[in-house]
């Protein structure tokens, strides 16, 4: 089920890389204060993105970066920045319900169970899968050739995103 | 492309490495304190200003709806950038395809600025 071959120094950076990324995570849910929490995300995020470099996927490293440590981390800090009307250090407190920590603690085990079973149950390849090389090129001539319905639909769903957008805000602001 | 990441690796530890070893070695010649600092010295200020009322405070809706502009525009250049890889290989067709494609972004640019939420008030 699991084999273990020798500690190199790939091994070491993915256990660095690991460890910021579950130390953010826990961050987020520890921390008091949701804006230290927030921050705490974009640690995760950034560790997320180490991973996929590590793991020879440099375009969706560099796009986790930009879009989601980048612009998400920053939508969401200004999404509490505007919401938060109570004391900052009391804006993040555990819940003082048994029934939800009980609920909580049932889905983390489950998820962790199954993760732990879906890792151990593969089948993994055992021979080094060639890398490829030129990944965004190949992309951009699948986006701009078979995929290009799909590719304008992605243009027309982000404009409705910014449209969405500024009439929700906009019009909490005129009512 | 970006496929030597050892070196990206190597160069992130240095870049973490230097300012901590020149924090670390200001810490280590600089002249000690000799008596504890006083709450003066923890005083938070603007520009030699003192702050007026709180500083954890609700910000205006112009913050958000500049992120998620910016959040959508981020998302074009992420389609931009496999073209301009590809971009003379790929020839006239795609260049026309990429000019629809930020065409109908800059509509929702049109749509921002008409509604006024590039304005600062």
């Amino acid at each position: 089920m699991f084999e273990f071959s020798a500690f190199s120094l790939y091994d070491a950076a993915f256990l660095a890389i690991g460890g910021v990324t579950i130390l953010g995570a826990l961050g987020v849910v520890l921390f008091r204060n949701i804006i230290y929490s927030a921050l705490s995300l974009v640690f995760t995020m950034l560790g997320v993105a180490a991973i996929y470099f590590q793991l020879n996927a440099g375009f969706l490293g560099a796009i986790q970066i930009l879009v989601y440590a980048g612009a998400i981390s920053v939508l969401i800090i200004f999404a509490v920045m505007l919401l938060m009307d109570k004391d900052a250090r009391r804006t993040n407190l555990p819940t003082p319900r048994t029934k939800a920590w009980f609920a909580g603690g049932t889905i983390t085990m489950m998820m962790l169970a199954s993760i732990i079973a879906a890792v151990g149950f593969t089948e993994w390849p055992k021979t080094a899968l060639q890398g490829v090389d030129n990944s965004v090129g190949m992309l951009a001539e699948l986006m701009l050739g078979d995929y290009v319905i799909a590719f304008e639909a992605a243009a027309i769903l982000l404009l409705v995103a910014v449209i969405g957008a500024i009439i929700l805000a906009k019009g909490v602001e005129n009512r | 492309m970006l496929t030597n990441y050892p070196a990206l690796g190597i160069f992130f530890l240095i870049t973490i490495a230097f300012p901590v070893t020149a924090m670390g070695l200001a810490w280590l010649f600089r002249p000690k304190p000799k008596a504890a600092p006083d709450d003066e010295k923890f005083t938070t200020y603007e520009c030699g200003v003192n702050t007026q009322g709180k500083t954890w405070i609700r910000f205006k809706v112009n913050y958000f709806l500049y992120a998620l502009v910016f959040l959508a525009f981020d998302v074009e250049i992420v389609f931009l950038y496999p073209w301009a890889v590809k971009f003379g290989v790929l020839g006239p067709f795609a260049f026309i395809e990429m000019i629809i494609f930020i065409a109908i972004l800059l509509i929702g640019l049109w749509y921002a600025w008409k509604e006024g939420a590039l304005e600062w008030y």
